[in-house]
């Protein structure tokens, strides 16, 4: 017989080790499934985990693209931890993600094709803010009149799906374009791209504003006082209210502090790797950080390490699909598990597991 | 072991490890990527099938590899790069939505050949190529017309980009002309493989009275959605899907790559390639007809061969005078053809199609 039996405080020493162990679980499981489609699964491993990084024929591209890939991931993650931490649930990031995009690429295709300096920190801005705006859609109608914020955010991703689509083939379509969908490429409209800032090291200013969330994050929720407010909502709200925390306060703040983070990260996407506002340009950034942000126990370092390694899996997987001929559904199979282990894992930093006969009480 | 054939091993060795590579350098990498999944029976099935028939008739001489399911944006830009770096010496991307980014690797690895289907921008070392298929939507729209008894056909179109409005158009140009009364709906689907989406649009078009449906979307989700319906007839979209033969599908339009994607890859093994646009059709064979079902009578069957036949030979244009745009101005005169120029950019409804392209 096996129980469960609660542990009265969360086990520290489970909570550090489920992500590590979850990754390993990962590997094991995935290898089986591997080997089950038939390719060898040490080199299948090998190929996701280990090429993309020392692989001499495909490191020296590859590695840059690690932070191209993180970048956004990590800067959505941050955002959405904060809000996670303080119990409210910000599920709509990929919309947030999309209206950023389209208020910054909104900014630099008005103002084409002007050559100035302030193009591009306005994007900025415009990018910051239109996440923003998104994000307080379900903020207000969470503090006005108690919706649910899960389901408010999520369905505004379709809308802001729309959005894009309707943009694309409308407002700003690309009017040399010959009719196809699809907006100027900023990257050749050089006062508003968002470039490689040292050649082939891949690092962007959305790889920067990932790495300051990263440390804004850790300082916020360690020294000041609104970080102790979160963290406090989150491990027990009725003590929070009591210490004075105003509840709708903090769901504005969370709520826009990831809704401008997710903005930005699709301000510096559209401007730099994707280029250009067009129907699919979102490809799930905004879902993926959920996962992030978990795996990485809301912990800023963690989210860090976290964003590299979940980029690690897209950039290592789609090796493995052209190098050994894994289909597509394999390698999402193999992230699925990631997170599936994670949150099995998890289990046992709340539960202790007990073998042997249960007593009766 | 003495000395002399320890020595003498060790040169075998290394001497088959250098033919070995000298082996693997003159095989010819081809790559593919792909914007669906190859099981998609539909657009990314027929390229695939062109794939294989690359290893079929070239055996050792090539080696293919593919990616399927590449969102078309930066994530293609990083799996092309990778792919040059894998030491293919020719890669077909093989949706709309890969042109910038194949021009963009393909600035970066001049030595490695690029062909982009159904785009319109070209480089030294990035060639086009696509497919007539409306010649096929021509033949589509005569049977659809013929066939319809309630005069109400649906379409689901995938995203308002030429190539889908030119099928439209010729769909819609020979429905009607052979009943003035036929009516089209489109549902726009914004996806080009995504059974849930089409089998709603697909629902939603015989709920409206649809009693023919036509599919720019690749999968097989509106045959089913009309076998369940029953008395809806439906056409295979640019593979076969002769699964739902010989009802609702009753013919289809067959996109065959293989021969192009033969010659090809001989091309850049003979040295010879070169970049350039290719636009074929029914008559080269790049188009095909599936097979019309006996659910149409024979009648109808003869007079869609007849059309094919025509349009195979070069007798007659799909797009041929007197032809309207939608808002009433002269497009064609009579027995005038479309250019090419205007068809690939084609951005209008003909007259007597309602609704409006998505702006």
């Amino acid at each position: 017989m096996i129980a469960l039996e609660k542990r009265p405080t969360p086990s520290r020493a489970w909570s550090a080790a489920a992500p590590l162990l979850a990754v390993a679980l990962t590997m094991v499981a995935g290898a089986a499934l591997f080997a089950a489609l038939g390719t060898d699964p040490l080199a299948a491993i090998r190929t996701i985990f280990w090429d993309p990084l020392f692989n001499e024929q495909f490191a020296s591209y590859s590695r840059p693209q690690l932070l191209v890939k993180a970048g956004p991931l990590i800067l959505i993650a941050i955002g959405l931890s904060l809000g996670f931490r303080a119990g409210v649930w910000n599920i709509g990031a990929e919309g947030q993600y999309i209206m950023g995009a389209i208020c910054g690429a909104g900014v630099a295709l008005a103002l084409y094709p002007m050559d100035a300096w302030f193009v591009f920190p306005t994007m900025v801005l415009a990018g910051a803010l239109g996440g923003w705006a998104w994000a307080m859609i379900p903020a207000i109608l969470k503090t006005r009149f108690r919706t649910n914020e899960i389901l408010v955010s999520l369905l505004l991703v379709y809308v802001a799906e729309q959005i894009l689509a309707s943009m694309s083939l409308g407002l700003m379509r690309n009017p040399e374009g010959g009719g196809f969908p699809g907006s100027r490429n900023l990257q050749q409209y050089p006062a508003a791209a968002n470039p490689e800032l040292v050649a082939g090291t891949g690092m962007h200013w959305g790889v920067v504003a990932g790495f300051v969330a990263v440390i804004a994050a850790y300082i916020l929720l360690n020294r000041h006082m609104l970080g102790f407010q979160i963290r406090l909502a989150g491990q027990s709200p009725r003590a929070a209210r009591f210490a004075g925390v105003d509840p709708n306060r903090l769901v504005m703040i969370c709520l826009g502090i990831s809704g401008a983070l997710a903005g930005l990260a699709g301000m510096f996407e559209v401007a730099g790797p994707a280029g250009q506002i067009s129907i699919d340009f979102n490809v799930g950034y905004g879902f993926t950080a959920i996962i992030v942000a978990f795996l990485g126990r809301l912990h800023p370092v963690g989210i860090l390490l976290a964003g590299l390694l979940m980029a690690l899996t897209y950039i290592g997987g789609e090796l493995a699909q052209f190098m050994l001929g894994l289909p597509a559904a394999a390698i999402q199979a193999f992230q699925g598990m990631l997170l599936f282990f994670l949150l099995g894992l998890d289990v046992l930093s709340n539960f202790r597991v007990r073998l042997g006969r249960r007593k009766v009480t | 072991m003495n000395r002399r054939t320890l020595l003498a091993s060790a040169a075998l060795a290394f001497g088959l490890g250098m033919s070995g590579t000298a082996i693997a350098q003159d095989k010819t990498k081809v790559g593919f990527v792909f914007v669906g999944p190859i099981g998609d029976g539909g657009w990314t099935y027929e390229h695939n099938e062109g794939r294989l028939a690359v290893e079929a008739h070239f055996g050792d001489a090539v080696e293919t590899i593919y990616q399927e399911s590449v969102p078309e944006g930066a994530d293609a830009e990083r799996v092309l790069t990778q792919m040059a770096l894998s030491g293919a010496d020719l890669i077909f991307t093989t949706s709309f939505g890969y042109m910038d980014p194949t021009l963009n690797v393909a600035a970066k690895f001049p030595n490695v050949k690029f062909e982009h289907a159904t785009g319109y921008k070209r480089a030294d070392n990035v060639g086009t190529y696509s497919a007539r298929f409306y010649e096929g939507r021509a033949v589509q729209g005569h049977i659809a017309g013929k066939l319809t008894k309630s005069n109400i056909v649906g379409y689901i179109a995938s995203y308002p980009i030429p190539e889908v409005i030119r099928g439209i158009n010729a769909a819609y140009i020979h429905a009607s002309k052979v009943n003035p009364d036929i009516q089209f709906k489109v549902i726009w689907a914004y996806t080009w493989f995504d059974p849930a989406k089409e089998a709603d649009a697909a629902t939603a078009l015989i709920e409206q009275g649809a009693d023919v449906i036509l599919q720019h979307t690749d999968s097989t989700a509106p045959q089913a959605a009309a076998e369940k319906a029953g008395n809806v007839y439906t056409f295979g979209q640019a593979s076969d899907m002769a699964e739902y033969a010989p009802m609702p599908r009753v013919s289809s339009i067959i996109d065959n790559w293989a021969p192009y994607y033969i010659d090809r890859v001989q091309a850049v093994i003979d040295g010879t390639w070169e970049s350039d646009d290719t636009w074929d059709g029914i008559g080269a064979g790049m188009v095909k007809i599936g097979e019309i079902t006996d659910a149409v009578p024979a009648e109808i069957k003869a007079e869609a061969l007849a059309l094919q036949e025509a349009i195979a030979s070069g007798a007659y244009h799909p797009f041929t005078g007197p032809l309207n745009r939608q808002d009433g101005t002269p497009w064609l005169a009579e027995g005038e053809t479309a250019d090419d120029g205007t068809l690939l950019g084609m951005n209008f409804y003909v007259e007597g199609l309602s609704g409006e392209i998505p702006q």
